[in-house]
């Protein structure tokens, strides 16, 4: 049963590893927006793995709902964003 | 028993497999692509990890939502195919090492925090307090009654994105009316969207469900209006946006402050009354999500402007049609 | 025995659900592709909505999985025509 936990909280934090050089090296604003929120679905990965608790017990809930609303933070944040990236290149080409 | 850890390790393994592309492929459309495939995998992973909520959100946020807003972006990409290259070389090299010595770290960290024998979790407060918080659905109880002013201020973020969304300026140019298959979805998925959205909002008390899953519902059917050349997407006039864009904080607000005057906790909800002020503020979070959402994707107050020609992303040579 | 039935229906719409995979690999062109995709696939969905449908039991369920089925077969219709008309506009290009 720690298998399931290991691996996921791994794979949590694998992305959120990718993510982050992504967003380091990635030469275009989109890829950036891009591996940051692979860093976020990863962040989100190792919280939910924490949240897990086996087959038997009902899943902690606190980490479920404070993820809800971190998915739907980070869609919000990624538009604000694309936003401002597009209306920086517009001034650009002004 | 060794299915379930196949299971794992696929799920894991593919997980990875797609999210190195979304980071580090040189073609952008690609990229967001396999991102759009990586959010649905997730979802797949949430309900593996016994997270109904968490992957009903994950579906139509992270992965509907989030990859229309992303294709849409793809579209002001110059040159999709090679601006994604990653940069090479030296700092290139140790930024890469010190990510994987960062990875390493929080790898053995989680891990160990993972062992520990018998943790104290607030889950155990939760489980013993639900039946006094008016659902019986635990996640819904967290959000709207154990750590409403969590959310609060969640929604208060959301407020903050979409007021920056709005003031730098007017929107993509909108789409060509769709032809007679897309109107024909449009006009029959657009309601069944919203009733399934009533739904949702309804059943989150007592099954997984509830506000932001509802919410994401109807910024769903005001992509496809959008999508089907409805510049507005089916959003009342600018001044109806603003009452809908602050009903949820609105709502919370006057909760709290009415409890504060009577001389009780911020937020703290009468006993017996729980259930209907949970129903009513997750009513109006559903129209401020709804709207937020939307207004999101649209990208800024949507104006007047020449209808581009199709709904499908293809950098444009030269000029548009 | 319900189940034994239930979980054969699911492996044959599991059986479909590969099949239309290996059609996307596989196949030459777009519009081959869109015929593995739609095709294969929801009557993949649809013999696994059956077989879940069989393994629950409750009638609303049954319903819910019903509509599920029905709403992905709209969609995906949809989302094919699309796809083959906007590949048409731009081989006419």
């Amino acid at each position: 049963m720690f298998f399931t936990e290991t691996i996921y909280a791994l794979t949590g934090v694998a992305l959120f590893g990718l993510g982050l050089r992504g967003s380091l090296l990635r030469r275009s604003l989109l890829g950036r927006i891009l591996a940051i929120n692979i860093c976020g679905a990863g962040v989100f990965l190792m919280l939910v793995t924490v949240a897990y608790r086996g087959p038997e017990q009902l899943p902690d809930a606190l980490p479920h709902a404070r993820v809800l609303t971190g998915i739907v933070v980070a869609v919000s944040a990624t538009a604000l964003a694309l936003a401002l990236g597009r209306r920086f290149r517009e001034t650009e080409s002004e | 028993m060794y299915l379930w850890n196949l299971l794992d390790f696929s799920l894991a393994g593919l997980a990875l497999g797609l999210g190195w592309v979304a980071t580090s492929s040189r073609d952008l459309k690609r990229s967001v692509v396999f991102f759009i495939a990586f959010g649905l995998l997730l979802s797949l992973i949430w309900a593996r990890l016994r997270a109904p909520d968490l992957a009903l959100a994950e579906a139509a946020i992270g992965a509907g939502l989030s990859g229309a807003l992303l294709l849409s972006a793809l579209r002001d990409e110059p040159d999709a195919a090679t601006v994604g290259d990653i940069k090479r070389g030296q700092i290139a090299s140790l930024v890469t090492l010190l990510s994987l010595l960062l990875t390493a770290t929080l790898a053995w960290v989680l891990v160990q925090t993972l062992g520990v024998a018998d943790p104290i979790r607030l889950a155990d407060q939760i489980e013993a307090q639900l039946r006094n918080s008016g659902v019986s659905n635990p996640v819904t109880a967290v959000l709207l009654n154990f750590r409403a002013y969590d959310t609060l201020l969640e929604l208060a973020v959301l407020l903050t994105a979409v007021l920056g969304i709005l003031a730098l300026g007017p929107a993509r140019a909108p789409y060509h009316a769709g032809g007679p298959l897309l109107s024909g979805l449009i006009r029959w998925l657009v309601p069944l969207l919203i009733l399934i959205a009533g739904y949702l909002l309804w059943v989150g008390a007592h099954a997984p469900g509830g506000a932001f899953q509802a919410g994401a519902m109807m910024a769903a059917a005001a992509v496809m209006l959008r999508l089907g050349g409805q510049a507005g997407a089916g959003l009342p006039k600018p001044a109806m946006q603003r009452v809908a864009l602050t009903a949820g904080i609105a709502a919370f607000v006057a909760v709290g402050v009415a409890r504060s005057a009577a001389g009780y906790a911020f937020l703290q909800y009468p006993n017996g009354w729980s259930g209907i002020l949970i129903l009513l503020i997750e009513t109006a979070t559903t129209l401020a999500i709804a709207t937020t959402l939307a207004l999101a994707y649209i990208g800024g107050h949507s104006g007047g402007g020449e209808p581009v020609d199709s709904a499908v992303t293809e950098p444009p040579a030269g000029k548009r049609n | 025995m319900i189940d034994l039935v239930a979980y054969g229906v699911i492996f044959l719409g599991i059986a479909f659900f590969a099949a239309g995979s290996i059609g996307i690999l596989r196949l030459p062109d777009l519009h081959s592709r869109l015929h593995a995709l739609t095709k294969a696939d929801n009557l993949g969905l649809g013999l696994l909505c059956a077989g879940l449908a069989l393994l629950d039991g409750d009638t609303l369920n049954a319903i819910k999985l019903l509509l599920v089925w029905l709403l992905v077969l709209v969609a995906s219709a949809a989302a094919a025509h699309l796809i083959a008309q906007q590949a048409l506009r731009q081989a006419e290009k």
